[in-house]
């Protein structure tokens, strides 16, 4: 192992795929020919400069970024606090975060020859990119989705089907996400020779969270660039919602070695922590593996892995990205979490002072910031990640308010 | 050092054929029953036990193994519970390998330096743990070895000759050859490529080589034993036990009806002699 870079936490992982403890490459013989292939072919493209010019071409055309960083100035006056911006990542095509990471992917596929592409998906999003980005390309798509995920987010099982994507409704183990992804590993290691498994989150054995994490920095470094030229310094606050960990990574990293800034990861606790129904890993789990990587996962005490909770499809996992469980043991982040209620609260919150209908997902952040930012000088500056729009929860969010509302 | 596998090995080598390697899950489909499946299996035929341990996420087995995991953990089965039935059957039959198959978390949960003595002391001779490639062998491999224990890796069609001398370093007792791409129980493999890629790991290894995946009855087992040193059975004889199930609970033709799998497959493998080679 090499010894990281003490000055700074951006150097991660090791050449071993390794975050302090955390991460690795915990996969059956089958696939590990698989991941060092796709870790080879990463590493050239990231050294390609054609590469990184297709990948922003699409970007600005098909996905639309920039995104904005919008000034949320009547959620501030609510809050009284600190000033609130929203990144907007919810205005990307297809509506989410997902798009940037799926775009890369799908690009090295490309380069790499691979005809059929399959995913995960949990909310959906992560599945309706990868079909769209399929379809752009004319690349054969298998989505695997839990069966209680597909109940709970048709819009989006509807979008994959017309966007010529195969879903997979998977009734094995909790029927949500970690079984979608138990899945699809099992469909990889049968298709080795021409599948592509794209990861919709910064998890999984190495490469996939540093080559997620790359792809989704794009939000951190935008953000950077946009609150310099708004405000001429850095945000005081970051804050971002976690399932596996994507969307907050990337808007984290660019900032990681910026002590100044205070970050916030919020976890789902459902139900609440105390009655072991949520989704909050680092908040309620301990360390373990599973997926390929070593992190801090829900389990019990003979390491069987347990449901996560939530109401958002896209955080119930039982576990998160490497990186951040390294991040929180070292204490650079900041790891709290959000109550169903409260990001319901949320929901409702943003969309009738700001006309912004966020997704569940990001709820979460934005149910945390509020109560943040309160607290906060009314010039500190914070930056939510709004990765995330909601048309998708609004029949969930229906059946959970009466109808009404 | 010999060991219990290496042994056997040697035994069956002697009788001129191959060994027969049977895989239950541990506790499926409740630990009593389990336990008596498991002391059946030498009387039927198997040279070598592969013990399943249960896991909520067997992210390389197919439906019929995922379902006997399901069932052995809704009857309580635990780590701690596998290994009391390994002492169990230690206790009556010193002779027969038992090897510990599954995943790695919950050994990493239990503890790798408690599991690894706890393990010994029940009378375990070897491991298989699925997601740890030699990448990762200083997690598990390598202080299995240092206790004495055998560890077995699984070598597969992707693994390549450039590759192969990494995936046998640590490797004793015997390599496992999975001869399909695939989960278990799932497609069936192409049985003179199998003989072929045995030949391919024999070039590289000393170490008798066992092919699973895809036996199914005596006649693929027969076909099996031609070209390898070992059959490992497992699809079989979980869906054997599920086929006997009321309810979802053992019967009183539950040890028999794996034990009947056993025999026919047995007779398979031992229809091939490998006096001459
Ligand atoms: C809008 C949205 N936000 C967040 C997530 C959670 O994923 P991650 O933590 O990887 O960003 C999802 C996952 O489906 C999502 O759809």
């Amino acid at each position: 192992m090499t010894i990281q870079n003490p000055n700074s936490f951006r150097t991660g992982p090791d050449e071993t795929g390794h975050f302090g403890m955390f991460g690795g490459r915990f996969v059956a013989e089958t696939l590990m020919p698989l991941i060092l292939k796709l870790e080879q072919a990463y590493e050239a493209a990231k050294a390609d400069p054609a590469f990184h010019k297709e990948m922003g071409e699409y970007l600005t055309h098909y996905v639309g970024r920039p995104s904005p960083l919008y000034f949320a100035e009547r959620l501030t006056e609510h809050c009284g606090g600190a000033k609130i911006y929203l990144k907007r990542d919810e205005l990307n095509h297809t509506g989410a975060h997902k798009v940037n990471n799926v775009l890369g992917q799908i690009l090295l596929a490309r380069r790499m020859g691979k005809k059929r592409i399959i995913a995960e998906t949990g909310a959906g999003q992560h599945g309706v990119a990868t079909a769209t980005l399929c379809a752009r390309f004319g690349l054969e798509c298998i989505v695997y989705m839990g069966a209680v995920d597909v109940e709970r987010q048709k819009p989006n099982v509807f979008r994959m089907h017309m966007l010529g994507a195969k879903v997979v409704p998977v009734q094995s183990g909790s029927r949500t996400l970690k079984d979608a992804m138990n899945e699809a590993l099992r469909d990889w290691v049968t298709n080795v020779a021409d599948t592509f498994y794209c990861i919709g989150t910064a998890a999984g054995p190495h490469p996939y969270p540093a080559m997620v994490r790359d792809f989704q920095c794009v939000i951190g470094r935008e953000a950077r660039e946009q609150m310099l030229e708004r405000e001429g310094r850095l945000p005081d606050s970051l804050i971002a919602c976690i399932g596996g960990g994507s969307n907050a990574i990337g808007l984290f990293h660019p900032f990681l070695d910026d002590k100044s800034v205070e970050i916030f990861g919020v976890e789902a606790a459902g139900h609440g922590i105390p009655t072991g129904e949520h989704a909050a890993s680092l908040t309620g789990g301990r360390p373990g593996v599973l997926h390929g990587n070593r992190t801090y996962l829900l389990m019990n005490e003979d390491g069987q892995i347990t449901e996560g909770h939530s109401i958002s499809a896209g955080l119930d996992y039982p576990g998160i990205g490497p990186e951040h469980s390294w991040l929180h043991d070292i204490g650079r982040v900041t790891y709290i979490s959000a109550t169903d209620k409260e990001a319901l609260a949320a929901f409702q919150l943003l969309s009738k002072l700001e006309g912004i209908i966020p997704a569940l997902e990001p709820s979460h952040a934005v149910a945390k910031a509020v109560e943040i930012a309160a607290a906060k000088p009314k010039d500190h500056l914070m930056i939510v990640n709004l990765c995330g729009r909601g048309d998708k929860d609004i029949f969930t969010v229906a059946d959970h308010l009466g109808g009404m509302s | 050092m010999t060991t219990r596998i290496d042994r056997r090995f040697e035994a069956v080598r002697a009788e001129g054929r191959a060994a027969l390697v049977t895989f239950v899950m541990a506790g499926d489909p409740d630990p009593e029953t389990s336990l008596d499946i498991v002391r059946a299996l030498p009387k039927a035929g198997a040279d070598l036990i592969e013990l399943g341990m249960p896991f909520t996420d067997p992210m390389a087995d197919g439906p019929a193994i995922q379902a006997a995991g399901v069932r052995a953990l809704a009857a309580g089965m635990s780590l701690r519970k596998t290994l009391a039935l390994v002492r169990a059957f230690r206790a009556e039959d010193d002779a027969t390998p038992i090897i510990l198959m599954g995943y790695f978390n919950p050994i990493y949960v239990y503890g790798v330096d408690s599991f690894l003595a706890d393990a010994r002391t029940a009378g375990v001779d070897g491991l298989i743990v699925v997601d740890l490639p030699p990448e990762e062998d200083h997690e598990l491999c390598k202080p299995a070895l240092a206790a004495g224990l055998n560890f077995i890796r699984l070598a597969t069609p992707t693994t390549d000759d450039k590759r192969l001398p990494a995936v046998l370093a640590n490797t004793s007792g015997f390599v496992y050859y999975v001869s399909v791409t695939g989960i278990t129980g799932a497609a069936i493999p192409d049985y003179g490529k199998v003989t072929g890629a045995v030949a391919r790991i024999k070039r590289h290894t000393d170490l008798p080589v066992a092919v699973g995946f895809g036996v199914k009855n005596a006649e693929t087992a027969e076909a099996i034993a031609r070209g390898a040193d070992g059959v490992v059975v497992g699809t079989a004889l979980v869906e054997a036990v599920r086929l006997s199930l009321s309810e979802g609970r053992a019967t009183p033709a539950t040890v028999e009806a794996v034990s009947a799998v056993v025999r026919d497959i047995a007779a398979g493998v031992r229809r091939v002699s490998k006096k001459a080679a």
